[in-house]
């Protein structure tokens, strides 16, 4: 996830962008002029064969499976990323009270989804 | 002159039945080797924890909404952190046992309760100027169960909102 830049010029992920995202329903230190609905980005995704196969034998000694946590968080941003630009179609400039939500589709096929509320603040 | 001769063979045939019993008690030392190296996996990870837990003590996480004391805020954003664990094949055999009589399955609570902390600490990392986090949440959920060939594993997502106060 590249090209979203922060509010200080440096090049972040979904989660640092120009767009301030809470999970509270207020932004400390703003104030909510206009609230302007639910907005939400999912993603669906499968892991890939090579992915598996060494994360099958990094799980014989157990430990983290880098792989996998990249995977998660790709999708994820993935996720935050399309609920932001829904968020901007709007002419919002913040998401407040974001949830995240996991499901296992299939075996190896996970679902994320982001979903929050649109507001506009000063 | 045939006298060495059957003693090579007999050395060889030894030979064999040697790799013969490598070769059938191969799940033992797969055990014995994934318990070793699980052990030792788990012991750094747990040092390297203490170690970056103290080094981010001040910066607390909470589960409330609400900040606590009359501080202004400078600015706030979106904190997340998340691991992906698995669980090693001599645990994984051990829990088989433990499927059997029930009951607290320890060797798995510790992998999940080292994937917690270490999906809090990422949180935490991944905002290095916050001062505080509120509303934090954590949440695991399965990627797959480990049935059959598929590999067992769960993840740890931990979020929050980072909060950075005005400087006084």
């Amino acid at each position: 996830m590249v090209g979203l830049l922060r509010e200080d010029g440096r090049e972040g992920s979904a989660f640092h962008t120009i767009m301030t995202i809470t999970n509270i329903e207020t932004i400390p230190g703003k104030t909510i002029v206009e609230h302007l609905g639910l907005v939400q980005g999912s993603t669906i995704r499968a892991k890939h064969m090579g992915r598996d196969f060494m994360a099958g034998l990094k799980n014989l000694v157990g430990g983290e499976l880098k792989g996998y946590t990249e995977l998660m968080m790709e999708a994820r941003e993935q996720a935050t990323q399309r609920m932001v630009e829904q968020a901007q179609s709007m002419g919002a400039n913040a998401v407040v009270n974001v949830r995240f939500t996991t499901t296992t589709v299939t075996q190896g096929a996970s679902e994320m989804l982001a979903y929050g509320t649109a507001v506009k603040c000063e | 002159m045939d006298s060495p001769q059957t003693t090579d063979l007999g050395d060889a045939n030894g030979w064999f039945y040697i790799v013969l019993l490598l070769l059938y008690t191969m799940p033992f030392w797969g055990l014995l080797l994934t318990w070793l190296i699980g052990r030792s996996v788990e012991r750094k990870h747990l040092r390297e924890l203490v170690e970056r837990e103290i080094h981010s003590q001040g910066r607390v996480a909470l589960t409330g909404k609400h900040l606590p004391g009359e501080r202004s805020v400078a600015s706030s954003e979106l904190a997340v952190g998340s691991v992906v664990v698995s669980v090693d094949y001599f645990k994984r055999w051990l829990s088989s046992f433990r499927m059997i009589f029930g009951g607290e399955m320890k060797s798995y609570a510790s992998v999940v309760s080292r994937g917690r902390r270490e999906a809090l600490l990422r949180m935490k990392e991944a905002c290095p100027d916050a001062d505080m986090f509120i509303n934090c949440r954590i949440e695991t959920s399965t990627i797959s169960n480990g049935q059959g060939k598929a590999v067992g594993c769960a993840e740890v997502f931990a979020y929050g909102t980072a909060v950075k106060f005005e400087q006084k």
